[in-house]
Protein backbone atom coordinates (compact mmCIF):
# COMPACT_ATOMS: atom_id res chain seq x y z
CA UNK A 1 0.00 0.00 0.00
CA UNK A 2 2.70 2.39 1.04
CA UNK A 3 4.82 1.47 -1.98
CA UNK A 4 1.98 2.12 -4.40
CA UNK A 5 1.35 5.52 -2.81
CA UNK A 6 5.03 6.39 -3.16
CA UNK A 7 5.03 5.51 -6.84
CA UNK A 8 1.93 7.56 -7.55
CA UNK A 9 3.50 10.57 -5.79
CA UNK A 10 6.62 10.10 -7.90
CA UNK A 11 4.53 9.91 -11.06
CA UNK A 12 2.62 13.03 -10.08
CA UNK A 13 5.91 14.85 -9.46
CA UNK A 14 7.22 13.79 -12.88
CA UNK A 15 4.02 15.08 -14.45
CA UNK A 16 4.39 18.42 -12.70
CA UNK A 17 8.01 18.69 -13.83
CA UNK A 18 7.16 18.01 -17.46
CA UNK A 19 3.83 19.77 -17.75
CA UNK A 20 4.47 22.64 -15.31
CA UNK A 21 7.17 24.64 -17.07
CA UNK A 22 5.56 24.06 -20.46
CA UNK A 23 2.24 25.53 -19.42
CA UNK A 24 3.99 28.49 -17.75
CA UNK A 25 5.76 29.28 -21.01
CA UNK A 26 2.53 29.06 -22.96
CA UNK A 27 1.06 31.66 -20.57
CA UNK A 28 3.82 34.15 -21.16
CA UNK A 29 4.10 33.80 -24.92
CA UNK A 30 1.71 35.76 -27.06
CA UNK A 31 0.58 32.63 -28.82
CA UNK A 32 2.20 29.71 -30.58
CA UNK A 33 3.88 31.62 -33.38
CA UNK A 34 4.08 30.47 -36.95
CA UNK A 35 7.52 30.79 -38.52
CA UNK A 36 8.42 34.17 -40.00
CA UNK A 37 8.95 34.25 -43.73
CA UNK A 38 12.46 35.22 -44.86
CA UNK A 39 12.62 38.71 -46.36
CA UNK A 40 9.31 40.02 -44.96
CA UNK A 41 10.85 42.39 -42.40
CA UNK A 42 11.44 45.98 -43.48
CA UNK A 43 15.02 45.58 -42.26
CA UNK A 44 15.58 42.78 -44.78
CA UNK A 45 15.27 45.31 -47.60
CA UNK A 46 17.71 47.82 -46.12
CA UNK A 47 21.51 47.87 -46.38
CA UNK A 48 22.21 48.78 -42.76
CA UNK A 49 20.54 49.50 -39.44
CA UNK A 50 20.75 52.94 -37.75
CA UNK A 51 24.49 52.23 -37.39
CA UNK A 52 26.82 49.75 -39.15
CA UNK A 53 25.85 46.13 -38.51
CA UNK A 54 29.06 45.25 -36.66
CA UNK A 55 28.49 48.15 -34.24
CA UNK A 56 24.84 47.23 -33.74
CA UNK A 57 25.64 43.61 -32.93
CA UNK A 58 27.91 44.66 -30.09
CA UNK A 59 26.19 47.83 -28.86
CA UNK A 60 22.47 47.77 -29.60
CA UNK A 61 21.62 47.40 -25.91
CA UNK A 62 23.59 50.54 -25.04
CA UNK A 63 21.58 52.53 -27.58
CA UNK A 64 18.27 51.13 -26.35
CA UNK A 65 19.12 51.68 -22.70
CA UNK A 66 20.17 55.28 -23.28
CA UNK A 67 17.03 55.88 -25.29
CA UNK A 68 14.74 54.38 -22.64
CA UNK A 69 15.99 56.84 -20.03
CA UNK A 70 15.59 59.94 -22.15
CA UNK A 71 12.18 58.78 -23.36
CA UNK A 72 10.77 58.00 -19.93
CA UNK A 73 12.28 60.95 -18.07
CA UNK A 74 12.48 63.65 -20.74
CA UNK A 75 9.69 62.63 -23.06
CA UNK A 76 11.90 62.53 -26.16
CA UNK A 77 10.35 60.10 -28.61
CA UNK A 78 11.78 61.30 -31.91
CA UNK A 79 14.77 59.09 -32.35
CA UNK A 80 16.34 56.31 -34.35
CA UNK A 81 17.01 54.21 -31.28
CA UNK A 82 13.61 53.38 -29.82
CA UNK A 83 12.74 49.76 -29.08
CA UNK A 84 9.41 50.26 -30.85
CA UNK A 85 11.41 51.32 -33.92
CA UNK A 86 13.57 48.18 -33.71
CA UNK A 87 10.45 46.00 -33.58
CA UNK A 88 8.65 47.87 -36.38
CA UNK A 89 11.58 47.28 -38.69
CA UNK A 90 12.74 43.81 -37.69
CA UNK A 91 9.42 42.04 -37.15
CA UNK A 92 8.64 39.43 -39.82
CA UNK A 93 5.34 38.18 -41.21
CA UNK A 94 4.24 34.58 -41.35
CA UNK A 95 2.85 32.97 -44.49
CA UNK A 96 -0.61 34.35 -43.66
CA UNK A 97 0.75 37.91 -43.42
CA UNK A 98 0.46 38.16 -39.62
CA UNK A 99 3.26 39.59 -37.50
CA UNK A 100 5.46 37.02 -35.78
CA UNK A 101 6.69 38.15 -32.31
CA UNK A 102 10.36 39.20 -32.46
CA UNK A 103 11.10 37.02 -29.46
CA UNK A 104 9.53 33.87 -30.92
CA UNK A 105 11.97 31.04 -31.50
CA UNK A 106 14.21 31.70 -34.50
CA UNK A 107 13.03 35.32 -34.93
CA UNK A 108 15.28 38.37 -35.00
CA UNK A 109 15.84 38.97 -31.29
CA UNK A 110 15.71 35.45 -29.92
CA UNK A 111 17.83 33.83 -32.63
CA UNK A 112 20.99 35.61 -31.42
CA UNK A 113 20.06 35.78 -27.74
CA UNK A 114 19.49 32.02 -27.59
CA UNK A 115 22.73 31.36 -29.43
CA UNK A 116 24.84 33.43 -27.02
CA UNK A 117 22.81 32.43 -23.96
CA UNK A 118 21.97 36.03 -22.99
CA UNK A 119 18.58 36.50 -21.38
CA UNK A 120 16.18 38.88 -23.08
CA UNK A 121 14.22 40.96 -20.58
CA UNK A 122 12.67 43.64 -22.80
CA UNK A 123 9.62 41.59 -23.65
CA UNK A 124 8.36 40.79 -20.20
CA UNK A 125 6.89 44.31 -20.47
CA UNK A 126 7.30 45.55 -24.05
CA UNK A 127 5.12 44.52 -26.99
CA UNK A 128 6.74 41.94 -29.26
CA UNK A 129 5.07 43.14 -32.43
CA UNK A 130 3.65 46.47 -33.62
CA UNK A 131 0.26 47.12 -32.00
CA UNK A 132 -0.68 50.27 -33.86
CA UNK A 133 -0.14 52.54 -30.86
CA UNK A 134 3.02 54.60 -30.65
CA UNK B 1 16.58 59.67 -2.04
CA UNK B 2 16.68 63.39 -2.79
CA UNK B 3 20.17 63.14 -4.30
CA UNK B 4 19.32 61.64 -7.74
CA UNK B 5 16.33 63.96 -8.11
CA UNK B 6 18.49 66.98 -7.40
CA UNK B 7 21.03 65.88 -9.99
CA UNK B 8 18.41 65.62 -12.67
CA UNK B 9 17.07 68.97 -11.73
CA UNK B 10 20.47 70.56 -12.08
CA UNK B 11 21.07 68.96 -15.47
CA UNK B 12 17.65 70.02 -16.59
CA UNK B 13 18.12 73.61 -15.44
CA UNK B 14 21.41 73.76 -17.33
CA UNK B 15 19.76 72.76 -20.62
CA UNK B 16 16.61 74.77 -19.99
CA UNK B 17 18.58 77.99 -19.53
CA UNK B 18 19.85 77.54 -23.10
CA UNK B 19 16.40 76.88 -24.48
CA UNK B 20 14.81 79.72 -22.52
CA UNK B 21 15.79 82.33 -25.11
CA UNK B 22 13.89 80.50 -27.84
CA UNK B 23 10.74 79.99 -25.76
CA UNK B 24 10.71 83.50 -24.28
CA UNK B 25 10.33 85.19 -27.68
CA UNK B 26 6.86 83.79 -28.29
CA UNK B 27 5.80 81.26 -25.71
CA UNK B 28 2.30 80.81 -27.09
CA UNK B 29 3.53 80.13 -30.62
CA UNK B 30 6.17 77.74 -29.38
CA UNK B 31 3.66 75.68 -27.41
CA UNK B 32 1.28 75.59 -30.33
CA UNK B 33 4.08 74.38 -32.60
CA UNK B 34 4.87 71.57 -30.17
CA UNK B 35 1.22 70.57 -30.04
CA UNK B 36 1.01 70.25 -33.81
CA UNK B 37 4.34 68.54 -34.22
CA UNK B 38 5.17 64.85 -34.44
CA UNK B 39 7.20 63.12 -31.69
CA UNK B 40 9.11 65.29 -29.23
CA UNK B 41 12.75 65.88 -30.04
CA UNK B 42 13.60 68.04 -27.01
CA UNK B 43 13.31 67.41 -23.30
CA UNK B 44 10.11 68.40 -21.51
CA UNK B 45 10.49 71.54 -19.44
CA UNK B 46 8.76 73.13 -16.49
CA UNK B 47 7.46 75.93 -18.68
CA UNK B 48 4.44 73.62 -18.86
CA UNK B 49 2.54 72.07 -16.00
CA UNK B 50 -0.15 69.66 -17.04
CA UNK B 51 -3.31 69.63 -15.00
CA UNK B 52 -6.98 68.88 -15.09
CA UNK B 53 -10.23 70.33 -13.84
CA UNK B 54 -13.12 67.93 -13.26
CA UNK B 55 -16.60 69.38 -12.91
CA UNK B 56 -18.36 66.84 -10.74
CA UNK B 57 -21.74 68.46 -11.24
CA UNK B 58 -21.57 67.32 -14.88
CA UNK B 59 -20.38 63.88 -13.89
CA UNK B 60 -23.36 61.52 -14.15
CA UNK B 61 -23.75 58.88 -11.50
CA UNK B 62 -23.19 55.41 -12.92
CA UNK B 63 -21.35 56.69 -16.00
CA UNK B 64 -18.00 54.96 -16.54
CA UNK B 65 -17.09 56.30 -20.00
CA UNK B 66 -13.80 57.81 -18.82
CA UNK B 67 -12.80 54.62 -17.02
CA UNK B 68 -13.42 52.38 -20.01
CA UNK B 69 -11.72 54.83 -22.39
CA UNK B 70 -8.69 54.83 -20.08
CA UNK B 71 -8.73 51.02 -19.97
CA UNK B 72 -8.79 50.84 -23.77
CA UNK B 73 -6.14 53.52 -24.29
CA UNK B 74 -3.68 52.01 -21.87
CA UNK B 75 -4.31 48.33 -22.49
CA UNK B 76 -5.84 47.73 -19.07
CA UNK B 77 -8.73 45.92 -20.73
CA UNK B 78 -6.27 43.41 -22.20
CA UNK B 79 -5.45 42.08 -18.75
CA UNK B 80 -7.13 38.81 -17.94
CA UNK B 81 -8.49 37.56 -14.65
CA UNK B 82 -6.08 35.00 -13.22
CA UNK B 83 -7.30 31.44 -13.49
CA UNK B 84 -9.30 30.41 -10.45
CA UNK B 85 -9.68 33.94 -9.07
CA UNK B 86 -13.15 35.08 -8.03
CA UNK B 87 -14.77 38.10 -9.65
CA UNK B 88 -14.65 39.92 -6.33
CA UNK B 89 -10.93 39.25 -5.97
CA UNK B 90 -10.28 40.45 -9.53
CA UNK B 91 -12.32 43.62 -8.98
CA UNK B 92 -10.16 44.44 -5.98
CA UNK B 93 -6.82 43.59 -7.57
CA UNK B 94 -7.18 44.57 -11.21
CA UNK B 95 -5.15 47.59 -12.24
CA UNK B 96 -7.23 50.72 -12.72
CA UNK B 97 -5.93 54.18 -13.47
CA UNK B 98 -9.28 55.86 -12.85
CA UNK B 99 -11.70 54.85 -10.12
CA UNK B 100 -15.29 56.01 -9.94
CA UNK B 101 -15.73 57.33 -6.43
CA UNK B 102 -19.07 58.17 -4.86
CA UNK B 103 -19.14 60.69 -2.03
CA UNK B 104 -22.08 61.21 0.26
CA UNK B 105 -22.53 64.13 2.56
CA UNK B 106 -24.01 62.54 5.65
CA UNK B 107 -25.55 65.79 6.85
CA UNK B 108 -27.40 66.68 3.68
CA UNK B 109 -27.50 63.32 1.89
CA UNK B 110 -26.10 64.87 -1.30
CA UNK B 111 -24.27 62.31 -3.43
CA UNK B 112 -21.39 63.25 -5.72
CA UNK B 113 -19.78 60.91 -8.25
CA UNK B 114 -16.30 61.70 -9.43
CA UNK B 115 -13.41 60.07 -11.27
CA UNK B 116 -10.33 59.70 -9.05
CA UNK B 117 -6.93 59.14 -10.59
CA UNK B 118 -3.32 60.13 -9.89
CA UNK B 119 -3.59 63.76 -8.81
CA UNK B 120 -0.13 64.63 -10.21
CA UNK B 121 1.00 66.42 -7.06
CA UNK B 122 3.67 69.08 -7.10
CA UNK B 123 5.07 67.41 -3.97
CA UNK B 124 4.19 63.76 -4.54
CA UNK B 125 4.49 61.46 -1.50
CA UNK B 126 5.01 58.48 -3.85
CA UNK B 127 8.22 60.11 -5.10
CA UNK B 128 9.41 60.85 -1.56
CA UNK B 129 9.18 57.24 -0.45
CA UNK B 130 10.47 55.46 -3.57
CA UNK B 131 13.73 53.69 -2.65
CA UNK B 132 14.99 53.41 -6.26
CA UNK B 133 13.90 56.70 -7.84
CA UNK B 134 11.48 54.84 -10.11
CA UNK B 135 8.57 56.97 -8.95
CA UNK B 136 9.36 60.42 -10.31
CA UNK B 137 7.86 63.72 -11.34
CA UNK B 138 8.59 64.80 -14.87
CA UNK B 139 9.56 68.43 -15.50
CA UNK B 140 6.11 69.11 -16.99
CA UNK B 141 4.39 67.95 -13.81
CA UNK B 142 3.41 64.41 -14.79
CA UNK B 143 4.04 61.93 -11.99
CA UNK B 144 5.12 58.60 -13.45
CA UNK B 145 6.74 55.26 -12.70
CA UNK B 146 9.93 54.30 -14.52
CA UNK B 147 9.28 50.57 -14.73
CA UNK B 148 12.90 49.92 -15.62
CA UNK B 149 13.87 50.80 -12.05
CA UNK B 150 10.67 49.86 -10.19
CA UNK B 151 11.32 46.89 -7.90
CA UNK B 152 7.67 46.42 -6.96
CA UNK B 153 8.04 47.25 -3.26
CA UNK B 154 4.73 49.16 -3.29
CA UNK B 155 5.80 51.82 -0.79
CA UNK B 156 4.33 54.36 -3.21
CA UNK B 157 0.97 52.62 -3.06
CA UNK B 158 1.04 52.96 0.72
CA UNK B 159 2.11 56.61 0.56
CA UNK B 160 -0.45 57.81 -1.98
CA UNK B 161 -3.36 59.49 -0.17
CA UNK B 162 -5.57 58.98 -3.23
CA UNK B 163 -5.18 55.21 -3.65
CA UNK B 164 -4.24 55.99 -7.25
CA UNK B 165 -1.67 53.31 -7.91
CA UNK B 166 -2.08 49.74 -9.10
CA UNK B 167 0.23 46.76 -9.00
CA UNK B 168 0.63 44.17 -11.74
CA UNK B 169 0.43 40.82 -9.98
CA UNK B 170 0.59 38.47 -12.94
CA UNK B 171 2.53 38.06 -16.17
CA UNK B 172 1.00 40.13 -18.96
CA UNK B 173 0.26 38.40 -22.24
CA UNK B 174 -0.85 41.32 -24.38
CA UNK B 175 0.68 44.74 -24.04
CA UNK B 176 0.27 47.77 -26.28
CA UNK B 177 3.40 49.42 -27.67
CA UNK B 178 2.50 52.73 -26.01
CA UNK B 179 2.04 51.26 -22.53
CA UNK B 180 4.59 48.56 -21.70
CA UNK B 181 3.54 46.53 -18.69
CA UNK B 182 4.90 43.54 -16.80
CA UNK B 183 4.57 41.55 -13.63
CA UNK B 184 5.94 43.17 -10.47
CA UNK B 185 5.66 46.89 -11.28
CA UNK B 186 3.44 49.66 -10.00
CA UNK B 187 1.63 51.97 -12.39
CA UNK B 188 -0.86 54.81 -12.43
CA UNK B 189 -2.39 57.52 -14.60
CA UNK B 190 0.23 59.39 -16.62
CA UNK B 191 -2.08 61.86 -18.40
CA UNK B 192 -1.74 59.69 -21.55
CA UNK B 193 1.89 60.75 -21.81
CA UNK B 194 2.42 58.88 -25.08
CA UNK B 195 -0.20 61.12 -26.67
CA UNK B 196 1.35 64.31 -25.32
CA UNK B 197 4.87 63.28 -26.38
CA UNK B 198 3.64 62.46 -29.86
CA UNK B 199 2.05 65.87 -30.36
CA UNK B 200 -1.38 65.17 -28.85
CA UNK B 201 -3.11 67.68 -26.58
CA UNK B 202 -5.88 65.61 -25.01
CA UNK B 203 -6.24 62.62 -22.72
CA UNK B 204 -8.40 59.59 -23.47
CA UNK B 205 -10.75 60.25 -20.52
CA UNK B 206 -11.32 63.83 -21.63
CA UNK B 207 -12.13 62.73 -25.19
CA UNK B 208 -14.53 60.07 -23.92
CA UNK B 209 -16.52 62.30 -21.55
CA UNK B 210 -19.83 63.13 -23.24
CA UNK B 211 -20.73 65.59 -20.50
CA UNK B 212 -17.63 67.75 -20.94
CA UNK B 213 -16.78 67.27 -17.28
CA UNK B 214 -13.02 66.98 -17.84
CA UNK B 215 -10.85 69.87 -18.99
CA UNK B 216 -7.18 69.12 -19.47
CA UNK B 217 -4.29 71.38 -20.33
CA UNK B 218 -1.37 73.55 -19.26
CA UNK B 219 -1.87 75.18 -15.86
CA UNK B 220 0.95 77.63 -16.56
CA UNK B 221 -0.58 78.96 -19.77
CA UNK B 222 -3.19 81.57 -18.76
CA UNK B 223 -4.94 81.10 -22.12
CA UNK B 224 -5.37 77.34 -21.90
CA UNK B 225 -8.89 76.01 -21.45
CA UNK B 226 -8.06 74.56 -18.05
CA UNK B 227 -6.56 77.82 -16.75
CA UNK B 228 -9.57 79.79 -17.96
CA UNK B 229 -11.96 77.31 -16.35
CA UNK B 230 -10.00 77.47 -13.09
CA UNK B 231 -10.15 81.26 -13.16
CA UNK B 232 -13.88 81.21 -13.77
CA UNK B 233 -15.20 78.51 -11.42
CA UNK B 234 -14.55 77.72 -7.77
CA UNK B 235 -12.43 74.63 -7.50
CA UNK B 236 -10.70 72.63 -4.83
CA UNK B 237 -7.96 70.10 -4.35
CA UNK B 238 -8.86 66.87 -2.61
CA UNK B 239 -7.04 66.64 0.72
CA UNK B 240 -5.74 70.17 0.26
CA UNK B 241 -4.68 69.98 3.92
CA UNK B 242 -1.74 67.81 2.85
CA UNK B 243 -0.38 70.75 0.83
CA UNK B 244 0.62 68.56 -2.11
CA UNK B 245 -0.62 71.10 -4.68
CA UNK B 246 -2.36 68.58 -6.89
CA UNK B 247 -2.54 69.01 -10.65
CA UNK B 248 -6.05 67.57 -10.73
CA UNK B 249 -8.72 69.88 -9.29
CA UNK B 250 -12.43 69.41 -8.80
CA UNK B 251 -15.43 71.71 -8.81
CA UNK B 252 -18.68 71.22 -6.96
CA UNK B 253 -17.66 68.43 -4.60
Amino acid sequence: MKGKFGISVLLALCLVMFVGPGSALADEDDEVAAAGVEGTARADKLDACVAPTAFMRRNHFELIEHQRDITVHEGIRKTDNSLAGCIDCHVRHDAAGQYVPVNAQGEFCSACHEYVGASLDCFTCHATKPTGTE
Amino acid sequence: MSQPIDKQRRAFLATASGAAAATAVAPGVFLHAVAEAAPRDSAVSDSVRYGMLIDTSKCAEGCTDCVSACDRENGLDMLLKPEGASDQHWDMQRPRWIRQVKLKNNLTGRVTALPMMCQHCEHPPCVDVCPTGASFRRADGIVMVDRHTCIGCRYCMMACPYNARSFIHESVRLKPTATPRGKGCVESCNFCVHRLDNGGTTTACQDACQHGAIVFGDLRDPNSAVSKALAQYPSEQIRADLKLNTGVRYTDI
